[in-house]
């Protein structure tokens, strides 16, 4: 074969594998099982009967709130193990990530396991980049079975990011409340019902907001800018979809989002849902809903993936995003960049055996 | 970053600020008034009953501070004073009470890294401030008043 | 007689709500409009108390309110400017010290309390 004839084959593959930032995975790698842990206010919502795992203490036996964190984490990546039939061996890598601090829950919870592990920090869209590498790795053949997992603890994210637990002090109405929980899955190649079509990278988009209360403002443009590149890239419309996920915008982001997304002529209203407008009963004037890693992880991997499971929703687009600041860029009074990673979601007909 | 995009953010800020839930300054204004007025008639009750007791002067207001602060501190401990604060705003934080809440409230979250830098180092995170610039400010009174 | 003093403990009381009230709604006022933090709430307050004591300012409201006026945070600059302007007329050495004097209670109060606080508390996560 003459070299000029496998470049060409080279970059014909490269084409049919990615337009623009879309990743269009070819083996389609299926989402094998999922598994959900979450703390006793998530329980009162719309997961609490879809979560595998509800806790009743949110120090879950634990001493300290960070070793809480990180046994839901890992709690979730063994269930989720142990759902899909498989074994420790079978697993080529975890990846995972959270909120705190280098990352420390991951980290810490992947010493409970063989498999190795790469640690991801995308702060509240860790959950679609972990699902988004896992189906590159799956579809790449450099894996069989990935785990993506990230998880969130509120009062371990309330003393990094805000204040002591104790401290008497007035949450702002545009506020959101970081939730408690866990939510892993196993994406793997060739078994299960709901597959991963493509993927959109996302892009860090920072349109000056610096209201660290105002988190769901700071990630709605990024949302928009992901979503509106996947529709363009993969040829479709919102129609296209039975639903199209956000992370954790809450209540007031994802009205932002609607309305950047009508500006574009791309009209989302009817299939739109944030993860963090359902999964507390949300009064808009006075809280707007969840955030955290753990919010879009515990949603998508205990209620939409059951309903997906059921054949409720056929294609699935989820954004989740992230608000990449710390305390140390809130304090120099820096704004609050966001990033949003897409991944395609979609039930195949049950297979005939 | 170009001007365009400069204006952009300005009218996207504008439109985000536009959309946030407006504060009910009214009704925070009057939850403060009440608890920050029911806090000081608690300090006034003690002052009274303080005075009984035969202290008078600086050592009574002392004492009455004593006595709130420790109410501050319990409180707190109690895992009580957060809620008050949640409806009261600034009627439980400007009191002497919500100073103690600020000094025990990372006492006991960073217990967790330890007594030595956890609970007394971090106890000042907040109140330290307050520490620093009034001892600062008062000792440019005093040196004011002194070459007066 | 006890009529009137009972009347006139009412009315001290009264004046020590409205007073310590007043203050509060301020800062709740600025928390509102400028969105500060209660630490920077907190610092200037007692800064404003300092600063209006050191003008005579704050001693009148004191003597009329009370407990309304000292038990504020803006009571404890009061105190620290106080006890620097007292000190100021014994010496420069109790000029400069005066006023970490005046509030040694209050200080010593928050510090021991709040460690013996810790030992028996735990933090607790919240639902609402």
């Amino acid at each position: 074969m003459s070299c000029a004839f496998e470049c060409r084959m080279a970059r014909f593959a490269y084409i049919t594998m990615k337009k623009g930032n879309t990743l269009f995975f070819k083996t389609r790698p299926r989402v094998r099982s999922y598994a959900a842990v979450c703390g006793s206010k998530e329980k009162e919502g719309v997961i609490g009967g879809y979560a595998d795992v509800t806790l009743s203490d949110d120090m879950y036996g634990e001493s300290t709130y960070e070793k809480a964190e990180c046994k839901m984490l890992s709690a979730a990546v063994s269930l989720a193990v142990e759902k899909s039939g498989l074994t420790d061996g079978d697993i080529d890598v975890l990846f995972s990530g959270d909120l705190l601090n280098q990352i420390i829950s991951a980290s810490f919870a992947a010493r409970d396991f063989q498999f190795p592990f790469l640690g991801l920090y995308s702060a509240c869209s860790t959950m679609s980049e972990g699902m988004l590498l896992s189906a590159v790795l799956v579809d790449g053949g450099f894996a069989v079975n990935c785990v993506a997992a990230t998880g969130s603890h509120f009062a371990s994210a309330e003393r990094q990011y805000r204040y002591p637990l104790e401290l008497g002090c007035t949450r702002p109405p545009q506020s959101q409340w970081t939730v408690t929980g866990a939510g892993a899955c196993v994406v793997s190649r060739g078994a299960g019902n709901i597959a991963i079509n493509s993927a959109t990278l996302g892009r860090v988009r920072d349109w000056g907001v610096t209201d660290v209360n105002n988190m769901g403002a700071a990630m709605a443009p990024a949302a928009a800018d992901t979503i509106l590149r996947h529709f363009e890239d993969t040829g479709r419309g919102p129609e296209d979809y039975d639903m199209i996920i956000t992370g954790d915008l809450g209540a007031l982001g994802s009205r932002i989002l609607k309305d950047l997304m009508w500006e574009k002529g791309c009209d989302v209203s009817d299939n739109h849902v944030d993860c963090g407008e359902i999964v507390y009963n949300v009064i808009e004037d006075e809280f707007q809903g969840g955030s955290g890693a753990g919010c879009s992880a515990v949603v998508m991997n205990s209620y939409i993936f059951t309903k997906m499971d059921a054949g409720l929703y056929k294609r699935v687009l989820f954004a989740a995003t992230g608000a990449l600041l710390s305390t140390v860029s809130s304090g120099q009074g820096e704004s609050i960049p966001g990033i949003s990673h897409a991944v395609e979601f979609e039930r195949l007909p049950p297979a005939k055996e | 970053m170009t001007d365009s995009a400069r204006r952009g953010n300005i009218n996207y800020l504008e439109y985000v600020r536009s959309l946030e839930p407006s504060t009910k300054h009214f009704k925070n204004c009057l939850s403060a008034f009440g608890v920050g007025g029911l806090i000081c008639v608690i300090g006034q009750f003690f002052r009274y009953m303080l005075g009984f007791a035969g202290l008078s002067g600086d050592e009574l207001a002392g004492a009455v501070s004593v006595v709130l602060i420790f109410l501050g501190c319990f409180l707190t401990g109690l895992g009580v004073y957060d809620r008050i604060g949640r409806h009261a705003g600034a009627g439980s934080i400007v009191p002497i009470t919500g100073f103690a809440n600020s000094v025990t409230s990372p006492a006991i979250e960073f217990r967790t890294e330890g007594y030595i830098f956890g609970t007394a180092a971090k106890m000042f995170t907040v109140a330290g401030a307050i520490i620093v610039y009034g001892v600062f400010s008062g000792v440019m009174v005093g040196i004011i008043y002194y070459f007066l | 007689m006890l009529a009137e003093e009972m009347l006139a403990i009412l009315f001290m009381y009264l004046k020590a709500f409205a007073v310590g009230g007043a203050i509060c709604a301020t800062a709740q006022i600025i928390i509102n409009v400028t969105s500060l933090t209660s630490g920077k709430i907190l610092v200037f307050f007692m800064l404003g108390g300092v600063v209006l004591t050191a003008l005579g300012l704050y001693q009148p409201l004191v003597d009329f309110a009370g407990a309304g006026a000292t038990v504020p945070i803006s009571g404890f600059g009061y105190l620290l400017a106080n006890g620097a302007i007292k000190g100021a007329e014994k010496g420069f050495y109790y000029a400069v010290t005066g006023s970490l004097s005046a509030a040694s209670a209050g200080v010593t109060a928050a510090v021991v309390f709040s460690l013996i606080m810790s030992l028996l508390f735990r933090s607790k996560t919240k639902r609402s």
